[in-house]
């Protein structure tokens, strides 16, 4: 045995994931293949999100966690407890929103509307004729690439980390590129993107997005603001689709999205597809017309066909564990998801029903995992 | 000649000059202070590393993309 667990993936969830189980006193070796992946490219909008009782579960619990962590974060993590405005553009959205709240404040959500004339005095930049918006206020922003960090050097000893390629996975055995084989009691896959070249078995396909920073534009926007149409665009299963999203960083720069793109894996930024995200972005913020953007670039969501992640052990592998498929979310979920994940490997009752997360829930594996469950 | 300011100071320029050069010939050479404080120059000059960004009669710029022109006021960013 090499360790306790591997953790194959250093991103957020493959650090959170190293964190709890370590915290619970297992030694972790953690391999990531120093490609990058999500981690490293998105916005870190940690958001309340209430499509379903799953994703709201989850969501709603790692964000208590996330505002325990941001008690001790280093200051390069940048977590700000912005809060998020969900924009409403026409009265329909503004229904919407009022849904959004209804659904939110029965699970404890602390959220409340915003009418015309406080949405202006919240957010003046806006443009005028905005029907108002939901505020979201622990909702909040963190710095991905520097909290994944964070996590793996808070336990340290009990964390080893090794750059290096998994080319294989045998249940509880990995191969590296080296042809050197490592084992471990459990092997935790957690390399969002990449998880379909070890497992293929695995529905995951790449959501390709656009992200866009200005120069710095120091108090100009206030919270996280994303439009309610983001929902939608958010759910599409194929086509191209915008959808506004803008972060303030702590820095002052505005941070721009979003954009969602299938079946391609080309990271190359398209004119094109940035050209309608920033008019939506201009629709929104008109005063981004005389600022300076400085950089843009693209990543891969890895999506599942109902948007929530795979979490728990491999019906057909055991030994294997399941931490992927985030899509947009990896950010706000890393947390809740570590903690479902070591709570099932320790044979403990998870603070929420961990059956939605199952790999089972998709076809092929279904069987076996509906016998397993008592 | 081509007479700009940077920073309310007159620089006077041949035609033809960046903004970039202008800060070298008329100033100091910064053109902004990033976050931590450090003090950046122009860089690579072909308006990749945005290191060169300055404030061009009260737009962002990039000071080695942009031509001097006359009466243009430019502020550096800190």
């Amino acid at each position: 045995m090499n360790a306790d667990v591997i953790v194959i993936g250093a991103g957020i969830v493959g650090s959170a994931c190293a964190d709890e189980l370590a915290r619970r006193g297992l030694d972790v070796l953690v391999i990531d293949s120093q490609r990058g992946g999500a981690t490293a490219v998105g916005m870190g909008h940690l958001v309340a999100m209430d499509d379903n009782l799953a994703e709201m579960a989850l969501t709603q619990y790692s964000i208590g966690v996330w505002r325990e962590l941001a008690k001790n974060l280093d200051a390069s993590c940048a977590y700000r407890n912005c809060g998020t405005l969900w924009l409403a553009a026409d009265d329909a959205e503004m229904q919407g929103a009022e849904q959004k709240m209804a659904a939110l404040q029965t699970h404890g959500v602390a959220c409340e509307m915003l009418s015309t004339s406080e949405l202006q005095a919240a957010e003046p930049a806006l443009r005028k004729g905005l029907i108002g918006a939901l505020k979201v206020s622990g909702d909040g922003i963190v710095y991905a690439p520097n909290a994944a960090r964070w996590l793996l050097a808070r336990h340290a000893p009990q964390i080893t980390r090794l750059d290096a390629t998994v080319v294989e996975v045998d249940g509880n055995r990995v191969r590296l590129h080296d042809q050197r084989w490592l084992s471990a009691t459990a092997v935790v896959l957690a390399n969002g993107i990449h998880a379909t070249e070890l497992c293929p078995e695995l529905p995951i396909r790449p959501k390709k997005g656009h992200l866009l920073i200005t120069d710095r534009y120091p108090q100009l926007i206030h919270h996280q603001l994303v439009e309610l149409g983001y929902i939608t665009s958010a759910h599409a299963n194929e086509g191209t689709s915008v959808a506004f999203n803008a972060q303030p960083r702590p820095t002052g720069q505005i941070f721009i999205g979003s954009s969602r793109q299938f079946d391609t894996l080309d990271n190359e930024v398209e004119g094109p597809v940035l050209a309608r995200m920033l008019k939506r972005a201009l629709e929104y913020l008109p005063g981004l017309e005389d600022m300076n953007a400085i950089r843009s670039w693209t990543g891969f969501r890895a999506a599942t066909p109902d948007g929530l992640p795979i979490l728990g052990e491999h019906p057909q592998q055991p030994g294997l564990w399941l931490a992927v498929g985030h899509e947009g979310l990896g950010v706000t979920t890393a947390p809740g998801s570590a903690h479902l994940l070591a709570a099932l490997m320790f044979k403990e009752i998870p603070a929420f029903d961990a059956r939605p997360y199952q790999f089972g829930r998709f076809s092929g594996a279904a069987a076996t995992v509906a016998e397993a469950t008592p | 000649m081509i007479e700009l300011s940077i920073n309310h100071v007159s620089v006077r320029v041949a035609e033809g000059t960046t903004v970039a050069a202008a800060l070298y010939l008329g100033a100091n050479g910064i053109s902004r202070v990033s976050i931590s404080g450090e003090v950046r120059a122009p860089l690579c000059g072909m308006g990749i590393c945005q290191e060169c960004r300055v404030t061009i009669n009260g737009r962002r710029h990039l000071a080695c993309q942009t031509l001097c022109q006359d009466a243009m006021s430019v502020e550096t960013c800190t």
